[in-house]
């Protein structure tokens, strides 16, 4: 678990970040959102002390940052750039193996972790491994810099605009496949964005800053549902319908879908009922009648909704 | 054409051995020197892209060194490291810094940011970001730094040859002084394939994976292999190492003479004649080859060896003027032949002594010689006629051009003017058949070896006496060249070998013969 605690840092005569103290806990994302300038970037490499605090401490399990020496430190920290700092002379596989190699780990494991790594990332074909960056596309590097970041099972992964460059298709597929890695769920994951809606899909926990001050600290819906100012009101404003998707769990109308799944109908696929609602209005084509989408609750009863149902209902339970 | 190229091939073939060994001379010191550079500047280039703020000053610094001409480098270390090898290389180490050093630092400086920060953040420490990450990054743009300083240490170690350190510029000035093309190619073709080799042979060498340390280890056993080749041509070489000039060194009346003659092996390097004699007083060299009447054998306490066996010709200077003059003013031939007599080796010797060592003007030294000799006239009106006297660029030419230039201008009407420092023999000879000058001091020897080149069995008749050489001068180049040799001043410039007075006491050599037979007994211990 990490604990920031009044950090403060000025560089040249702005001040970056100011007084900024959060929590980030195990098996949670938490994400800072703002503007560029608004010291989101600078906030996340205090963590790993890339940038060392003017004033104030981070502490890891209660342990201070400033008390190990930060290439150890670093080395239990997963780190993921936008520009993916990918080393050039190295190949995909020497690339992943560089922590690892940094613990002294032994070649053979190494080479199974790279592996198993790169399967559940979409990179299973072994060619990838004696490839060298270059020869990589947008997407693939950056499935390889998430590997080289997460290889040694750190406790903790920090990720810098991880899908910034990305086009949307890649964006949301990589995505999906770092949400599906058994580690995800084990680690502190702290991300920097700008993109609203990525950090509504990834975050447990969002800190909204501004121009180095926190604006507000908090779950999805109390940002949208209850902001602390008009900041806050003002940031998610033009995308607040859409946010509010995400905040609905399926639970919410589960008692209202139907028990049978109607004639002529066909089952475009099935989700668990603590998904959002945006998942489930995503999954279908059209709004056509005839595609239901089951639903299952947490003891294993199966119900049926269409997307005309979803926003109806959706309508009916108000914002 | 054929001619051509089958003496170029008949050079290499004669000399394959002595072009052999003054290659491996010049691969010794470019690489030592490199060796030295890359030492120095790979250390200090990773330092200043550390300490940016650094690098304009001591970046801007190297420039300036770079921009100094090599000759002139060459020159200013001679005072302080002497000749030979320590200045050769010091002045090339010099020439190769720049180029590594700036590489080096653009190099690391312009590896990518969120590479070097990725680095950091995975947990290497700054030296681990250096020689994982940015050392192996920058290695193309490092040895493209250090391919373009071994070509420049190639090309500028052939002037190693001027200050006695050897390799192909040897042949390449011979060449030079003795207007011999083949000799001249004979040092600049292998020095030009070989930048072309070195140069070709580190393209391929950036590809090889030189991240990895063993590598680097490997490359320096490499290059500290090929500085060693320096040392192979002087093994089993003797105790006295001789001074030659390019000249003397291809000339039959020079070394080529020495070996045949005297069956005299020298250990030897080739080195430029300004600076030989204070070679020589320093202790570098223990023997040159001079000439009789240079200023400095006085000055420095230095002797020559007599020549018992007569293979350096007669050098008598006497004035070389052309016949239309001497029709045309028939007045001028005694003004001029005024002089004969007057001169012997000692009086040359002072003379050149005051300019040479006391560094007092030529004008000044004829102008005080004339009137101890009571031949001084204050000069006459001048008239519209130009009368102009020429010199070849050493003192004792630009005395005795000033000497003539007084004489003329107190007994007759003609404007004179002086041209001095007109370079070697063939650029005042040419100059006086095209009538530009009209006169200048020339040698007997120099007019029958350089000019006419007659051939062997003439010389044999000569048999090196001064008189009969006279005579066969002046009687071919009237024939020739409608020139005049007048009555020779008086002296006699010869070649000679130069040593310390005190070794040729201690070791009681006095002539060639003696030192020939001292270095065969020495060689046998």
């Amino acid at each position: 678990m990490i604990e920031a605690r009044n950090l403060s840092k000025t560089i040249g005569k702005k001040k970056v970040v100011h007084d900024l103290s959060f929590k980030a806990g195990l098996g949670k994302t938490t994400v800072l959102l703002g503007t560029s300038g608004s010291g989101k970037t600078t906030t996340l490499k205090m963590l790993n002390q890339l940038i060392l605090p003017d004033e104030g401490e981070v502490f890891i399990d209660s342990i201070p940052n400033s008390s190990i020496p930060p290439h150890q430190l670093r080395r239990t920290i997963g780190y993921v750039l936008q520009e993916t700092g990918l080393f050039p002379h190295l190949t995909v596989e020497e690339n992943i193996g560089t922590v690892p190699k940094l613990l002294s780990w032994k070649a053979d494991y190494i080479r199974k972790k790279t592996l198993e790594l790169l399967e559940q990332l979409g990179l299973k074909e072994e060619r990838f491994l004696k490839s060298y960056p270059y020869q990589l596309s947008g997407g693939q590097k950056q499935r390889v810099g998430i590997a080289r970041a997460l290889i040694s099972s750190p406790p903790i992964l920090l990720m810098d605009e991880p899908f910034g460059a990305l086009d949307p298709i890649n964006r949301n597929s990589i995505r999906q496949d770092l949400k599906n890695l058994p580690q995800f769920k084990k680690t502190c994951i702290v991300m920097v964005t700008h993109d609203i809606q990525e950090a509504y899909e990834l975050g447990d926990q969002i800190i909204l800053l501004d121009q180095g001050e926190v604006q507000q600290i908090g779950t999805k819906s109390d940002l949208i549902e209850r902001p602390n100012n008009d900041f806050v009101r003002n940031f998610l404003k033009s995308q607040s319908l859409y946010l509010r998707f995400y905040i609905k769990p399926l639970s919410l109308y589960f008692h209202q879908f139907l028990e049978k799944k109607p004639e002529d109908t066909w089952v475009i696929g099935s989700l668990p009922d603590s998904e959002s609602l945006e998942k489930a209005l995503n999954l279908f084509s059209s709004d056509r009648k005839d595609e239901v989408l089951a639903i299952k609750s947490t003891n294993l009863e199966t119900r049926f909704t269409s997307f005309k149902h979803l926003i109806q209902l959706f309508g009916e339970n108000g914002l | 054409m054929n001619a051509f190229f089958s003496e170029l091939f008949h050079f290499f073939s004669q000399n394959l051995y002595k072009i052999g060994d003054q290659l491996l001379v010049h691969i010794g010191i470019t690489f030592i020197s490199l060796f030295l550079s890359i030492f120095v500047a790979l250390p200090l280039g990773v330092f200043l892209s550390k300490f940016p703020k650094l690098a304009p000053p001591i970046l801007s610094f190297a420039s300036i060194l770079q921009t100094i001409p090599s000759i002139a480098l060459l020159g200013l270390m001679i005072p302080i490291l002497g000749i030979g090898l320590k200045p050769a290389v010091f002045v090339l180490f010099l020439y190769a810094l720049l180029p590594i050093l700036r590489n080096t630092y653009t190099g690391i400086s312009q590896v990518d940011g969120s590479v070097k920060e990725a680095a950091l953040a995975m947990g290497m420490t700054p030296f681990q970001v250096l020689w994982k990450v940015e050392l192996p990054l920058a290695i193309p743009i490092i040895f493209a730094g250090i391919r373009i300083a071994t070509v420049i240490n190639v090309g500028v170690a052939t002037l190693a040859a001027y200050i006695g350190a050897g390799g192909l510029g040897e042949f390449i000035f011979g060449g030079i002084s003795l207007n011999n093309p083949y000799m001249m190619l004979g040092g600049a073709i292998p020095a030009a394939l070989l930048a072309i080799f070195l140069d070709y042979l580190l393209s391929k060498a950036e590809f090889l994976n030189l991240s990895k340390s063993k590598n680097w280890f490997w490359g320096l056993i490499l290059l500290a292999g090929l500085s060693g080749l320096y040392e192979v041509p002087r093994i089993g070489s003797g105790k006295i190492l001789a001074g030659l000039t390019p000249e003397f060194y291809g000339r039959k009346d020079g070394y080529l003479g020495l070996k045949s003659i005297y069956q005299l092996k020298l250990n030897y390097v080739i080195i430029s004649d300004a600076i030989m004699y204070k070679a020589i007083r320093d202790g570098d060299l223990d023997l040159i080859s001079g000439y009789s009447t240079d200023g400095r054998i006085r000055a420095y306490h230095l002797m020559t060896l007599v020549d018992n066996r007569h293979i350096f010709p007669p050098y008598q200077a006497a004035p070389l003027i052309s016949t239309q003059w001497i029709r045309h003013y028939p007045i001028l031939k005694e003004i001029i032949q005024s002089l004969s007599g007057k001169i012997n080796d000692s009086i040359m010797t002072e003379l050149n002594f005051e300019v040479d060592f006391k560094k007092k003007d030529p004008n000044e030294v004829a102008l005080e010689f004339l009137k101890r000799n009571h031949l001084f006239k204050k000069p006459l009106e001048e008239g519209s006629e130009k009368f102009i006297i020429g010199s070849k660029i050493f003192p004792e030419q630009y005395i005795l051009s000033a000497i003539y230039a007084s004489l003329i201008r107190g007994n007759t009407h003609l404007k004179v003017i002086t041209k001095t420092g007109l370079g070697g023999t063939q650029v005042c000879f040419n100059a006086l058949v095209h009538h530009e000058i009209d006169m200048y001091p020339e040698y007997t020897g120099t007019g029958l070896l350089v000019i006419l080149k007659p051939s062997e069995k003439v010389l044999g008749q000569l048999n090196s006496d001064p008189q009969k050489v006279f005579q066969y001068v002046q009687d071919e180049f009237s024939n020739k060249f409608q020139l005049n040799w007048l009555q020779p001043i008086g002296f006699n410039n010869s070649y000679c070998l130069v040593m310390r007075k005190g070794e040729i006491d201690k070791e009681n050599i006095h002539s060639i013969e003696d030192l020939a037979r001292f270095i065969k007994s020495s060689a046998l211990k």
